[in-house]
């Protein structure tokens, strides 16, 4: 369901270019939104009276006895380096698209702290299944931010070994992943891996999904069997409040953390714009799974500040008041301002945060132009696992074709 | 009538259910991380009493009743399976496979490519399929060619008690996700099962009967339609040479190539629909490498291309003993 067109509206890159890039939708535009779009637009910033929230927008911490978490200067640096250098990778994924680098991005922006909170929440023998979002998770999970460009670019499908760093491929059909995430789980379980007295022994899945992933079948069925095996799963619902151009209000008429009631676990919602609540809250729902008490659900109520993908132009569909009113609870300036505010960081820390996530930058956008195209044998490698005969004969003469434009300059440079 | 295999019946003749109840139980006795999941397989031993007994055997961890959703089953066996399990799936009938078809091409099917072998999928779909039974809508199709179609799948399908008996087996420990169709109608038919002798690999084709006249290629539960129509043409003094595909995907057309350019004509057997289908691809795979051989076209009894009929009309849909034989007439005649 990606809009993978590459194709870019004028409209787009000019709002892009006027913005730097960034929160695309906050742009006035000539589309008029309906009254009901904005009602759509005013339920989108009503959070809730559940909201479960440690750090406030003021950048104000309030303990919740319910999901303690000791804070201290070196896990609040390390979550503001981590959201700080993942945002800065994921602005240069868009300008590399624009500049033609890339055929597609797939923006985080605004959702920094729903993924860190997330990610580093998990130890290294859990195991998480994105969907294509998921560019923070697979920061927190040791993938080298130049390992994602690859899908972005058109030379792979992944990029990583999902086994041995714990971080499924990439998955583009819209809740597929759910279900696939809840199978795994279920082996977690059959290999005695939940409810261990030792708890260093347990171990747990997460699912990350959106908003309108809710809608689809594959996450409902992941519910049920999840509930029926008492899967150590954690269903993570980043509610970013549009599928493309749809509110979250066609995909529910409830509160989505509300659906869990009805599969008979437990569902939280959380401020997905607050790391240490995304933090601190997945680390429960990870631990009650590990411990057999799973699933939960965890709604992670946040904001897509920038676009659907660089192909989307979200003026056609929201209100700028809108992304505005979300800018008032940025991720990252919440912690920046708690850290400065109690002496937990001073300029030199936030300059060398900076210094480093421009540094990544040069080194993303220079891996991003170096990447080569795959010679035409990568089609047909790893189709199946054996050998399969009729495959090796399709590439033999394929390749005996190709030879055979050698001389010529053109097919040659492909 | 038990002429499965067109020969002789052993001492010890076994229905093809029951040789793939044996065969998944020695799949599961020989590896612990052979599970069988699917809706009624474990108290009820499966609709078609397949998985009988298996779960009483093998405990409830081992045989899974599943929630009734097959979305939902295929794409917890692909979790299950990135977990070092070989799931075996069981859909109840043919007809019940779309859901689950999103999960088997999206993921299933593509996961060892778009991880470039980190990730393998050795998981077993198993489908009874085929008309002939007097069931209801969605109880008798033969889907085999949507899934022939799907790169990173592998499409099999026994005919008799012996293939189900290895193939299942070979199936199971392949690397690779196997769609394996298990023809209904012929699940109490008995043949001979020598547990001893392994028919060989589940990707070759097999010269059933040789003949000199028309080869005559089928799968599955028109193996025995092709039986009786090579008993009745030798009656009249033609010789059919038989050949069982046993794999869909990859096709190994090896044999069949080898018939047709001793016999020049070729008539293909499917209930499947004639459009896109099997039939259609092994007649442009026989044109395309044995045209100088061929002494008429191809010809195919096929299923019509119509939504599966009711079934007081499906006699009219499959193929039988008189289709075969008129389109073997046909080809001599051209």
């Amino acid at each position: 369901m990606v809009d993978l067109q590459p194709t870019v509206s004028r409209a787009v890159e000019h709002e892009a270019e006027k913005w730097g890039g960034v929160g695309v939708g906050a742009t006035p535009t000539q589309a008029i939104p309906s009254p009901q779009q904005v009602i759509e637009g005013l339920r989108a910033t009503s959070r809730g009276d559940d909201l479960i929230q440690i750090l406030s927008p003021e950048g104000v911490l309030t303990p919740d006895p319910d999901y303690p978490i000791d804070v201290d200067a070196a896990l609040l640096r390390g979550l503001y380096r981590d959201m700080v250098l993942v945002r800065r990778f994921d602005r240069e994924g868009n300008a590399l698209q624009r500049q033609g680098q890339l055929s597609i991005w797939v923006p985080l922006l605004g959702q920094e702290a729903a993924q860190i909170g997330a990610g580093r929440a998990l130890r290294p023998s859990d195991m998480a299944f994105p969907s294509y979002r998921e560019h923070g998770i697979a920061w927190c999970r040791g993938i080298d931010p130049t390992e994602l460009l690859g899908i972005f670019r058109g030379t792979d499908h992944c990029g990583w070994d999902p086994v041995k760093t714990g971080f499924s491929g990439y998955a583009i059909v819209i809740g597929n992943q759910v279900l696939n995430a809840t199978g795994y789980a279920m082996g977690q379980r059959l290999d005695g891996k939940v409810g261990s007295a030792a708890d260093g022994e347990n171990e747990a899945t997460i699912a990350f999904f959106g908003d309108g992933a809710t809608s689809q079948g594959d996450v409902h069925e992941a519910m049920v069997f999840a509930a029926a095996y008492d899967a150590p799963v954690v269903f993570y619902c980043q509610n970013n409040q549009w599928a493309i151009s749809e509110p979250v209000a066609r995909q529910s008429r409830v509160p989505l953390f509300h659906r869990a009631r009805g599969y008979g676990f437990p569902g939280v919602r959380v401020d997905g714009n607050d790391v240490l609540a995304c933090l601190a809250v997945t680390r429960w729902a990870m631990d009650e799974c590990r411990s057999g008490n799973g699933p939960v659900l965890v709604e992670a109520f946040t904001y897509r500040m920038d676009a659907h993908t660089t192909s989307d132009d979200p003026t056609r569909y929201r209100q700028a008041d809108e992304a505005q009113a979300w800018k008032l609870l940025d991720p990252i300036e919440r912690v920046k301002v708690h850290l400065a505010r109690s002496g937990m960081a001073d300029s030199s820390f936030f300059d060398e945060v900076d210094g480093e996530a421009d540094a990544l930058a040069v080194r993303f956008r220079a891996h991003c132009i170096a990447m080569q195209v795959p010679p035409p044998e990568r089609m047909f490698s790893h189709v199946y696992s054996e050998p399969n005969a009729q495959l090796d004969r399709q590439q033999a003469e394929f390749l005996t074709y190709l030879a055979a434009f050698d001389d010529i300059p053109v097919a040659g440079a492909r | 009538m038990n002429q499965t295999n067109g020969v002789a019946q052993a001492a010890n003749p076994t229905t093809l259910a029951k040789a793939l109840n044996m065969g998944l139980r020695a799949s599961m006795e020989a590896d612990p991380k052979v599970l069988v999941m699917g809706e009624d397989v474990g108290k009820l031993g499966g609709v078609f009493r397949v998985t009988d007994g298996l779960q009483k055997d093998f405990g409830e961890h081992r045989v899974l009743d599943t929630p009734l959703a097959e979305s939902g089953i295929i794409g917890t066996a692909v979790g299950l399976a990135m977990r070092g399990y070989r799931p075996v799936t069981e859909i109840q009938f043919d007809g019940f496979v779309f859901p689950g078809f999103d999960q088997i091409v999206s993921q299933v099917a593509k996961l060892t490519f778009r991880t470039q072998g980190a990730v393998r999928m050795p998981l077993v779909i198993r489908i009874p399929y085929g008309g002939g039974i007097g069931a209801v809508e969605h109880h008798a199709e033969a889907p085999e060619s949507y899934f022939c179609h799907i790169a990173g799948l592998r499409v099999v399908t026994c005919s008799n008690a012996s293939d189900a008996y290895f193939m299942i087996q070979q199936a199971i420990s392949c690397d690779d996700p196997v769609v394996f169709f298990e023809p209904k109608r012929r699940y109490w038919e008995k043949a001979p099962l020598d547990v001893a002798t392994a028919p060989g690999g589940m990707f070759s084709s097999v010269v059933r009967r040789p003949g000199t006249d028309v080869t005559v290629v089928s799968y599955g539960p028109s193996m025995p339609v092709l039986y009786a129509a090579a008993d009745a043409a030798a009656v009249e003094g033609k010789s059919l040479e038989l050949i069982d595909l046993r794999s869909l995907s990859p096709l190994d057309l090896g044999p069949v190539l080898e018939s047709v350019r001793k016999t020049g004509r070729l008539v293909v057997v499917t209930e499947a629909p004639r459009e896109a289908s099997v039939s259609s691809e092994i007649a442009a795979r026989v044109t395309e490498e044995a045209f100088y051989s061929l002494a008429a076209p191809v010809l195919r009894v096929a299923g019509f291309d119509v939504p599966y009929p009711p079934s007081k009309l499906e006699e009219y849909y499959l193929p039988d003993l008189d289709k075969v034989l008129d389109a073997v007439d046909r080809s001599l005649a051209f």
